[in-house]
């Protein structure tokens, strides 16, 4: 398992391809704060995102945060969501804007593993509820499109030294999910028998 | 009575606002012992990242003064009200209600409560029915304890009932609570409480599912049958192999509480409520002439 550090947004697919499920990596640069209904809008409603998501790292995030005088924002409490309820915005993000890289908790279904592998995505997994540190590893949120979906906006933050991410889905059909859950059914059935 | 009142009424609004955001910050003694035990006993390499990060997290959240997660639940209080205690419960509800609000704005905390059809917010962690009280009253007693068991969305989503049939017996309770922890995987931030209620009805047992996911870490119910049960479903769902976030590892479940109640000769219920790791929970004792005592172990 092997350690990377990767700054987003990417230009070279090469750096998603060298990251294997499990490896550890930290990020660097800048990532996209999305979520339900941000997602929910663009897809759903058809509304093009004000952001440019090439390349682009997006965490499942609703930042706890700070209105400043000058329109800003200031972190308060920056942490992750549940990706799972997310699941089917992996294609079309990939295909349509080009995102590279998704970061959540929990992990994604075996559905995402497809798209992934054939648009050159990978899935990081990042501990949820550990948000007093992801706060720290925030420099700044640089920019918040669509405010009045409040905590569910478009987020743009620079980031520095974010993590330790999992790779938990590889861009060559590798999942850790997948075969954490095989092994467990496996597991099942045997303590089943004991009982 | 009534300027006494008045002023308790403000006494346990006073008592909520610094609750909320005290249970947020500063984690149980019980849960920081269980989270540095399941570091040491996790042996997979994800696993071990994942337990490594939360302790930091944790000790980040300390020196920063900071939320130790930031989904900051809804509010969810349990009242146990004296009989004596000389503030009516409609103006308890008035005064957590209240203080909910205030903790929100004042800190500020992120506003979580939206209508469940519009999706709107709406506003300041409270709502129609918001925030929930769950009341117990005491007899013969003058005070009231306040607990405040804020929980995340990720893991409250990762609920579970099923009416088991009486046939099914204890076998088909124990199935049911392991296919739906390797079910839950990663989702709801393992490693957690696993709260278990059995018996009574739909709804009750439910509410004793999340009643046993606020009891300290470890502790176990004083029916022998019911421990027994607790300590074999403890052992077994750490032989899922789920692990830390769903990664894969020893460590699945920090422990399994269960409470239950007597049923129906027909019925078998049983009802899974996940407490994630970032298990916050902080009580507030009020006296009858309004002094407060604040514990988070209780």
């Amino acid at each position: 398992m092997a350690k990377h550090e990767v700054t987003f947004p990417i230009t070279d697919e090469a750096e998603i391809l060298k990251l294997r499920a499990g490896d550890e990596v930290v990020v660097q640069g800048h990532i996209i704060g999305i979520r339900d209904r941000t997602q929910i809008r663009i897809f759903d409603e058809g509304q093009t995102p004000p952001m440019d998501l090439t390349g682009a790292f997006l965490l499942h995030t609703a930042p706890g945060v700070r209105k400043r005088e000058d329109g800003g924002y200031d972190p308060v409490c920056i942490g992750t969501t549940t990706s799972a309820r997310m699941v089917r915005f992996t294609e079309p993000l990939g295909a349509q804007y080009g995102v590279r890289a998704i970061c959540g908790k929990g992990g994604f279904p075996d559905e995402a593993i497809e798209p992934m592998q054939r648009l050159g995505m990978v899935y990081f997994a990042i501990v949820g509820g550990a948000a007093a540190l992801e706060t720290t590893q925030i420099e700044e949120i640089e920019e918040v499109a669509w405010e009045e979906l409040m905590p569910e906006c478009l987020w743009r933050f620079r980031v520095k030294d974010f993590g330790p991410l999992t790779v938990g889905i590889d861009a060559h059909g590798g999942s850790l999910y997948h075969d954490v859950q095989a092994a467990a059914h496996k597991k099942l059935e045997e303590l089943y028998a004991r009982l | 009575m009534n300027v006494v009142a008045t002023d308790l009424r403000q006494t346990v609004e006073d008592a909520a606002a610094h609750l909320y955001v005290w249970a947020l910050k500063d984690i149980p003694q019980d849960l920081r012992d269980a989270l540095v035990d399941a570091q040491q006993r996790e042996t997979s390499v994800p696993g071990r990242r994942v337990l490594d990060t939360i302790v930091k997290n944790v000790q980040v959240a300390d020196d920063r003064q900071n939320l130790v997660c930031q989904d900051t639940g809804i509010a969810v209080y349990t009242c146990r009200v004296g009989e004596h205690f000389p503030l009516h419960p409609a103006r308890i509800y008035e005064a957590l209600k209240a203080g909910t609000e205030r903790a929100t704005l004042e800190h500020p905390l992120r506003s979580n409560a939206v209508h469940t059809i519009t999706r709107e917010n709406t506003g300041p962690n409270t709502g129609y029915r918001l925030p929930i009280v769950h009341w117990e009253f005491v007899d013969d007693w003058d005070g009231l304890d306040v607990k405040c068991v804020p929980k995340g969305s990720g893991s409250e989503n990762m609920s579970f009932l099923k009416m088991c049939v009486p046939a099914d017996g204890v076998k088909g309770i124990k199935q049911f609570v392991l296919e739906s922890i390797v079910g839950a995987g990663g989702k709801p931030c393992p490693p957690g409480i696993v709260g278990v209620g059995i018996g009574g009805s739909a709804d009750y047992a439910m509410y004793l599912a999340k009643e046993a996911i606020a009891r300290p870490i470890g502790t176990r119910n004083p029916d022998p049958h019911v421990a027994r049960l607790e300590e074999e479903l403890f052992g077994l769902l750490n032989e899922t192999g789920i692990g830390p976030m769903g990664l894969g590892g020893d460590v699945t479940v920090l422990n399994c509480h269960i409470e239950h109640a007597d049923t129906h000769m027909t019925l078998n219920p049983v009802a899974v409520n996940y407490q994630c790791w970032a298990a916050r929970r902080a009580t507030a004792h009020v006296s009858a002439n309004g002094d407060v005592d604040f514990d988070r172990e209780a």
